[in-house]
């Protein structure tokens, strides 16, 4: 039981109802979850009474608790694993909680962004004192009310127990008197070994909601008085707007007005956030969506050139300039690289390449904003709602006080919503027409808006000496907006003469994050070239990782080695054995692959075959390394969907363009995996190691890219050097003569 | 503009809209039934799957001029509370990740489910192609339709 101080963000444990001076009190929360889930088993009816106990926790008379899930929800499941940590140290019932999704509130809460799968791992601490916190609270009001010292208690599961006298009283009985107990400088925190929550699966919080249809998405969002807007954004990056006349649409039913917005304009103080290749915009607003989908057809605009229009042969050339000749320092140098491989007596050289991807989320890109003279309300899917009321407030002249962002469900994220652009465009729309309004991208507006995963290539080469030792490692990579190599992970540190160099590009095509940033093209290529290299020196291609990992423990080249070696060893280890990967298994193909990003170490087999002319991916196994893992039955999802993500996305998908013009804009000519397509079986395994949780939103998805092609090249004998593999030369013709 | 008597989910409403307007946008905006998702707006991705007398059809392409007195049924109308056996197969085997495609499987599921009860896992895939779902929950989807197959046999 760990003794901690509670000094860590002690302002989410002063009470709630403490809104200083200038704070803003909303009405009625559209988006408070008022009910219990119907399927809780022990229903009890809502309390007549709720007792703010710190930020993240309210508890009723009646032992209801509802915690406040900080974070914002993309589908990576935090509306549930957060809730669990409070609850399991503030030692309740689960059946006992309702869950509701906190507003942006930097008064109480830190870090309300989802991205770079942190929110368990920079939430864990936090989150565990904020219930234990209001445990001890609770306590020692019990213990004033009973008048007995407060270290005889006990609690269970939302009761408090004095083993002395057999007095029991529920956490609702004592709520009110708890409330203003001071909040304690020291707490204890749970051994892990009494979990009984965290470690255990709970179902989706909003499941028997989502599977209702009830309203919980920016894109649901309603309001009374509110209209829909919708833009129009240049057709191809390098253009912007010119003229526009827009008469004809102003004159179409249900149209209240046709404006030209700027969503950055001169003086707008820009985030890292604020990426937008097409800050002025066309914007139609009116009552209804249809009607002003209509009207956006009836709009004659004129754009002109800004820079220069590329097409997809432009910068696939100019990459493959910059990695062939490009100069740059090194990002990474050990040993004598340029020795080694001239004196190496073999070499291997390999490229690799990917293209543009768009994120495509399900819902595509909306927002609500009602501005008023002197506040604004905004409600939406965004990642980033901290950032965003920075540039909200930049937009509209308004003091950050003086916004308020709820945030609502998202319907995926990917990355895409960390650029709030949609948010800024919303307030800006609702800021001149005077009215509340609800922003709504369609389909092709938002896959042709940019903010893409850039396009990459890179160039791996492998040094062996006369007796097939690896002696040499060179990593050359190039992309648009930055390179992805990252210099200090492995083989670094396990190699000898080492150099790894990054080469960034730049383009009128925006980029932005996208899930498991660099990561989800790198280490495929990477993954891929070490299987060669492995074949080339005659090892097993786990073997041949091994005998890295084992150099990287006992002798490691270098410092700042960005990998624990024993813990990417030990999912390699795990994976092999529970593939059977020594045995073989009759009728398939098999590929193996690691990679360590984001905290999480994965290692993935994937079993294929092919069958009527394409891959049929049978199975794929996953080891993973991310500590303790809070919803095992979550973590296996999300193990789940970053493989079919990361397989779909190699296999099929691409933005190309010709003359800066997306040519993909829907999903009849952008190709995304389909149910039909999905590996038959994913079973994922976890190390069990009681280390402090890493995350899951993005480890699971770069390694199985090269899990899979590795098994492709034992199927066809054939490697896959591009992505989408689709689109190597003779791939259909391929799978035709081994199918 | 022009008046449309509508049955949906077994209650009548009467709109005023324009005869192309695809049933999806009369739903969401004009009823306010929400469940009922706009993904793309050409029948490619299936998040708009609604039923017309049953069987599933996209919602973003049917014009609400089309539908005439045909029963519209959607998420909302499925079940009364919930409990289709695709509503509890889905949070049995907890499915959904963002969920926001979540309403227009169930609405394809329970089409193909009327129609062939005990469906191969090749019936299911082909059935379910047209239904994107971003965050790759196709698995879990995958087994909830069995056991909601093998829960209504």
């Amino acid at each position: 039981m760990a003794l901690i101080k509670t000094t860590y963000n002690r302002r989410s444990f002063l009470k709630a109802s403490a809104l200083a001076g200038g704070g803003m009190v909303l009405g009625f929360n559209w988006l408070a979850g008022c009910k219990p889930a119907p399927s809780s088993a022990a229903f009890k009816s809502m309390p007549e009474a709720w007792y703010d106990i710190n930020a993240f926790l309210k508890i009723g008379e009646n032992g209801l608790v509802t915690i406040m899930s900080p974070n914002p929800e993309i589908g990576q499941n935090v509306k549930t694993a957060m809730p669990m940590i409070v609850a399991e140290e503030l030692d309740v019932d689960w059946k006992d909680v309702i869950v509701e999704q906190a507003g942006l509130d930097t008064g109480k809460f830190t870090r309300q962004l989802a991205g770079g799968s942190q929110s368990i791992r920079q939430g864990w601490q936090g989150l565990r004192m904020a219930g234990a916190t209001a445990r001890r609270m609770l306590l020692e009001a019990a213990a004033k009310r009973w008048n007995v010292p407060v270290d005889e208690l006990t609690t269970e599961a939302g009761l408090i127990k004095h083993a002395g006298s057999g007095q029991t009283l529920g956490y609702g009985d004592v709520a009110s008197e708890a409330a203003s107990v001071a909040v304690p400088e020291e707490v204890q925190l749970k051994d892990p070994k009494d979990f009984k929550i965290i470690g255990t699966t709970r179902k989706n919080v909003d499941a028997p909601k989502i599977v209702r249809g009830e309203p919980l998405f920016g894109l649901d969002y309603d309001r009374e008085g509110m209209l829909i807007a919708m833009i129009e954004h240049p057709p191809a990056f390098g253009m912007r707007l010119k003229t526009v006349e827009a008469t004809d649409a102003k004159a179409m039913p249900g149209i209240r007005d046709v404006i030209t917005i700027h969503a950055a304009p001169e003086g707008f103080d820009r985030q890292w956030s604020d990426v937008n290749a097409f800050p002025e915009l066309v914007a139609v607003v009116g009552t209804s969506t249809w009607e002003v989908m209509q009207a956006k057809k009836a709009l004659r605009i004129e754009w002109e050139t800004e820079t220069p229009l590329e097409s997809t042969a432009d910068y696939t050339r100019r990459l493959a300039e910059l990695l062939r000749d490009g100069k740059t320092e090194p990002a990474r140098r050990d040993g004598n690289p340029e020795a080694a491989f001239q004196n190496a007596a073999t070499v291997i050289e390999r490229t690799y390449s990917a293209p543009f991807l768009a994120h495509n989320t399900m819902e595509p890109m909306n927002f609500f904003a009602d501005v008023k003279e002197d506040r604004a309300e905004l409600v939406g899917p965004i990642q980033t709602p901290e950032f965003l009321r920075k540039s909200v407030a930049s937009i509209l002249g308004l003091p950050e006080e003086r916004i308020a962002i709820e945030m609502t469900r998202m319907g995926g994220g990917f990355g895409r919503r960390l650029y709030g652009n949609f948010g800024v465009e919303a307030a800006a729309i609702s800021q001149a027409v005077k009215a509340p309004v609800k922003l709504v991208y369609t389909r092709e507006d938002d896959m042709t808006q940019g903010t893409y995963r850039p396009a990459y290539q890179v160039t791996y080469r492998a040094a062996l000496d006369e007796n097939k030792a690896l002696i040499g490692f060179h990593v050359r990579g190039a992309g648009v907006d930055g390179g992805p190599v990252f210099a200090d992970r492995f083989p670094a540190g396990a190699v000898d003469n080492y150099l790894a160099e990054n080469l960034t590009l730049d383009s009128n095509i925006s980029t932005g994050a996208w899930r498991a940033p660099r990561s989800n093209f790198i280490a495929g290529a990477e993954q891929s070239f070490l299987d060669e290299v492995a074949e080339a020196t005659g090892q097993d291609p786990i073997d041949f990782r091994l005998t890295l990992f084992e150099r990287a423990i006992n002798k490691p080249v270098g410092e700042d080695n960005d990998y624990d070696a024993e813990r990417y060893a030990g999912v390699l280890r795990l994976v092999r054995e529970k593939s059977n990967w020594d045995a073989g298994r009759p009728g398939v193909h098999r590929g193996v692959s690691a990679y360590y990003c984001h905290n999480s170490y994965v290692a993935q087999v994937v079993d294929v075959v092919i069958e009527d002319n394409q891959p049929s991916v049978q199975k794929v196994w996953c080891a993973v390394d991310c500590g303790i893992v809070v919803n095992p039955g979550n973590a296996r999802n999300q193990v789940e969907g970053c493989i079919v993500d990361g397989i779909g996305h190699a296999m099929y998908s691409a933005m190309t363009f010709q003359e800066g013009r997306p040519e993909q804009n829907n999903f009849n000519n952008y190709r995304l995996i389909r149910h039909a397509e999905a590996p038959k079986e994913v079973e994922a395994f976890f190390v069990d190691n009681g280390i402090d949780p890493t995350g899951l939103g993005e480890p699971g998805l770069p390694p199985v890219s090269a899990a899979l092609a590795n098994a492709l090249a034992k199927a066809t004998g054939k490697r896959l050097y591009e992505q989408p593999f689709i689109n190597n030369e003779d791939y259909f013709e391929l799978m035709e003569a081994t199918g | 503009m022009a008046l449309f008597n509508l049955t949906v989910n077994g209650e009548q409403h009467q709109v005023d809209v324009a005869p192309d307007t695809p049933v999806l946008w009369v739903l969401r905006d004009h009823l306010k039934l929400v469940g009922t998702k706009y993904g793309c707006g050409i029948a490619q991705c299936g998040a708009c799957t609604i039923h017309l007398d049953g069987i599933a059809v996209r919602s973003c392409s049917l014009p609400v001029s089309n539908v005439g007195d045909r029963a519209l049924t959607t998420i909302e109308g499925l079940s009364p509370d919930g409990t289709h056996p695709l509503q509890e197969a889905w949070v049995e085997h907890d499915v959904p990740q963002c969920g926001y495609c979540q309403a227009g499987q169930i609405m394809n599921a329970a089409s193909l489910l009327a129609k062939n009860a005990s469906p191969s896992d090749a019936d299911i895939a082909r059935a379910m192609q047209g239904n994107i779902c971003r965050c790759g929950t196709y698995l879990r989807i995958h087994a909830a339709i069995k056991t909601a197959a093998a829960n209504m046999g």
